[in-house]
């Protein structure tokens, strides 16, 4: 039998990188090594590598000139010499402004990160259990600050909480004495929930809105009220949108140094500052160095541990 | 032993005007907006009885189940269950345990834990719970299995694991919404039966929703026919088989011939029917509620019919209809026919395959009569 189709040519393959493809695998390069090698590359580039200088400057010691930092190799008599300073180590474990300040960091961070879970959870539970339609406004509003510039939305924040501020007028016309807010603590926690709600509200809303609605059913037809069907199975099936929403907000919060410096007074101490007196002010790029790479292990040691609880969370799901 | 419990379909409770219901629905009505899910539904079920209520997808049946376990509320009317009103009372303070269609096996609980999860909450020692558990895992057979996650569960177990939870209260009345729909045909059919077993050894009252005409006819001591939101007839399996009161119920459950007809003889002892579709009359032996010149719906049962060769004689000159076989499903113990009238109606008959391979069989092409008694099939008139 004749069929149409078997009549007209064979359909060409519209793939013009075919020829690439092949001789590509010819010498061992697959399209899969593509793809994973660009990342790794931009990683390296851009990550890897400048990280490795951070590291390197932070074993020198401060000098006049340019750059104002010892150089690691030195060539003395022909011979190569590697000198390597841990006299900067060393004085961030024996200064107690850098202690304090370490402390001081992870404590805001960490508070900061706990209110935000608790306005952020009620939210993204609103959101998640909204009609439809008004879901994708209501997601749209948490994300609407992001459109105004970080910086813009910040000295707004001081607008309200200065000594003549918005909030201290409103006050005055019930005849209240007005508060001081700004440069305190309570202005930089107020920076940094506001600043980062949105980043604890949308991995707990996509994990809050995959919850099968009929296990809270089943929880309730099995006797529980609501309280205890949030404790007993809301919660447990969402800490891993709570875990993912606290690191998002932990992270960044623990460097934070814009926040600090304009909502924070002189005691507010965190090592973002630290680092950027370091820098800019004192010019010791090694100190300023080691403080980054200490607080790189300061930042990544939770999320190592927070990733482990994840996964064992995971591994209890299956 | 022990004593065996009685059994709602021995003692039959809805054949007496005196007894008392179990659960009593009256009048109820739920509007989703615009959307009447239910309309003025009233059902009276039995203690023990195992109750289906059986329709298709958006006949209701789901929201009435779901304002009998608390989740949903009638916009009108009153449910009331061992006596106590319990309209509008929360699901977690009612005597009512359900099954989920989707199961809803909690993930993060592990099979004991899921089972012992309603007797936590009502604060039982925990050796009790501990006996308990043990003994509804030996009840549906799961005893090796108590430690594992639902996720690592084949579907069947899952089944029963919901099943287990969903009893281990002991409710008075257990929900069940399609508790075999996501089992495959082979385990469904041992299920069903295990299910009964279950229902017969504890004495719970089962109310069962299914869109399985099949499912229910096997299971259920009554089935309640839903469609758009109403009920369309309550009543045994044989009666809604048997005897449907509408043309619905008739084309719901199982497979009918459906000819419209108009009256030309209404006497108290008989009926004589003349259809242009089957091209004769229609003698029935019974008198019906109806006037001469009515139109009206007469559905037969394909093997309440016979096929053979000869004209037989049929019943004061009517029910014998002539017409060509069209196509033969043979299925085994039973061949369908399809054959068409001269109207050109199709008409389907069954007959059982007694004979071993028959050579003499009717076949393809044939001219074959068509005859039924006065009693075989139903007169519709809505």
């Amino acid at each position: 039998m004749t069929t149409l189709d078997s009549r007209l040519p064979p359909p060409r393959r519209l793939r013009p990188w075919h020829g690439l493809e092949r001789r590509l695998r010819d010498v061992g390069i697959s399209g899969r090594t593509l793809v994973i090698a660009a990342p790794a590359i931009w990683l390296t580039i851009f990550f890897l590598v400048p990280l490795v200088v951070v590291f390197g400057i932070s074993l020198a010691t401060k000098q006049f000139g340019r750059p104002p930092y010892s150089p690691l190799l030195t060539t003395d008599e022909g011979k190569v010499q590697l000198t390597l300073h841990l006299s900067n180590y060393v004085r961030l474990f024996t200064d107690p402004l850098y202690v304090a300040a370490y402390l001081s960091s992870i404590r805001i961070a960490l508070v900061a990160t706990l209110i935000t879970l608790v306005i952020g959870y009620p939210m993204a539970y609103a959101i998640a259990r909204a009609p439809d339609k008004w879901r994708n406004i209501l997601l749209m509003l948490v994300i609407l600050p992001f459109w105004t510039s970080f910086l813009l939305r910040v000295y707004a924040l001081s607008g309200f909480m200065r000594g003549n501020g918005v909030i201290n007028q409103i006050l005055g016309v019930f005849g209240i004495e007005p508060l001081v807010m700004m440069q305190t603590d309570f202005a930089v926690y107020v920076g940094i929930v506001y600043t980062y709600l949105p980043f604890m509200i949308l991995p707990l809303y996509t994990n809050l809105v995959k919850l099968d609605t009929s296990l809270l059913e089943a929880s309730a037809d099995l006797g529980s009220r609501p309280w205890q069907t949030f404790l007993s199975v809301t919660l447990p099936l969402s800490l891993p949108g709570i875990v993912a929403g606290s690191m998002l907000v932990f992270i960044p919060a623990i460097g934070e140094f814009v926040i600090p410096s304009l909502l924070g007074g002189p005691e507010t101490l965190m090592i973002g500052r630290v680092l950027w007196d370091e820098f800019f002010a004192a010019t010791n790029w090694p100190r300023a160095s080691a403080v980054a790479m200490a607080m790189l292990v300061v930042v990544v040691i939770p999320i190592l541990l927070l990733q482990k609880a994840q996964d064992a969370v995971v591994e209890r799901g299956k | 032993m022990a004593k065996k419990p009685q059994l709602a379909y021995e003692t039959r409770p809805w054949r007496d005007p005196a007894a008392k219901p179990f659960v009593r629905i009256k009048n109820v009505t739920k509007k989703f907006g615009d959307v009447l899910a239910v309309h003025d539904v009233s059902l009276d079920i039995f203690k023990s009885e195992l109750f289906c209520l059986l329709g298709g997808s958006g006949s209701g049946k789901s929201t009435l189940l779901r304002m009998l376990a608390g989740f949903e509320s009638p916009s009108s009317g009153t449910i009331e269950i061992d006596g106590q009103d319990m309209t509008f009372e929360p699901p977690y303070d009612r005597p009512v345990n359900m099954m989920f269609q989707s199961y809803a096996l909690f993930p993060h609980m592990n099979v004991e834990q899921n089972i012992a999860y309603g007797l936590k909450r009502d604060h039982l020692p925990a050796a009790e719970i501990r006996d308990r558990v043990a003994e509804l895992l030996a009840l549906v057979k799961l005893q090796d299995y108590g430690r594992r996650k639902p996720n690592q569960l084949s579907g069947g177990q899952r089944q029963r694991v919901a099943l287990a939870r969903a009893l281990a209260k002991r409710p008075k009345l257990l929900l069940l919404d399609e508790p075999l729909g996501a089992l495959d045909k082979k385990l469904r059919e041992e299920t069903q039966f295990e299910l009964v077993k279950i229902q017969e050894s504890l004495g719970v009252t089962f109310i069962v929703v299914t869109h399985d005409q099949e499912e229910a006819m096997t299971l259920a001591t009554r089935i309640g026919v839903m469609n758009q939101g109403e009920i369309a007839m309550i009543g045994e399996p044989t009666d809604i088989y048997e005897y449907p009161n509408s043309r619905f119920v008739a084309g719901f459950i199982g497979s009918v011939n459906m000819v419209e007809g108009i009256v030309t003889e209404d006497e108290p002892d008989h009926v004589r029917i003349r259809s242009a579709e089957l091209g004769c009359d229609i003698y029935v032996g019974h008198g019906v509620d109806c006037a001469p010149d009515q139109i009206l719906w007469w559905a037969i049962r394909p093997e309440k019919m016979e096929l053979s060769r000869d004209r037989p004689e049929g019943l004061n000159g009517a029910n014998v209809t002539r017409g060509i076989v069209e196509e033969i499903a043979y299925l085994g113990d039973i061949s369908l026919y399809q054959i068409v009238l001269e109207s050109g109606k199709r008409v389907r008959v069954s007959q059982t395959n007694s004979v071993r391979g028959n050579p003499d069989a009717i076949t393809w092409e044939e001219t074959v009569y068509i005859t039924w008694g006065d009693n075989a099939g139903s007169v519709l008139t809505v």
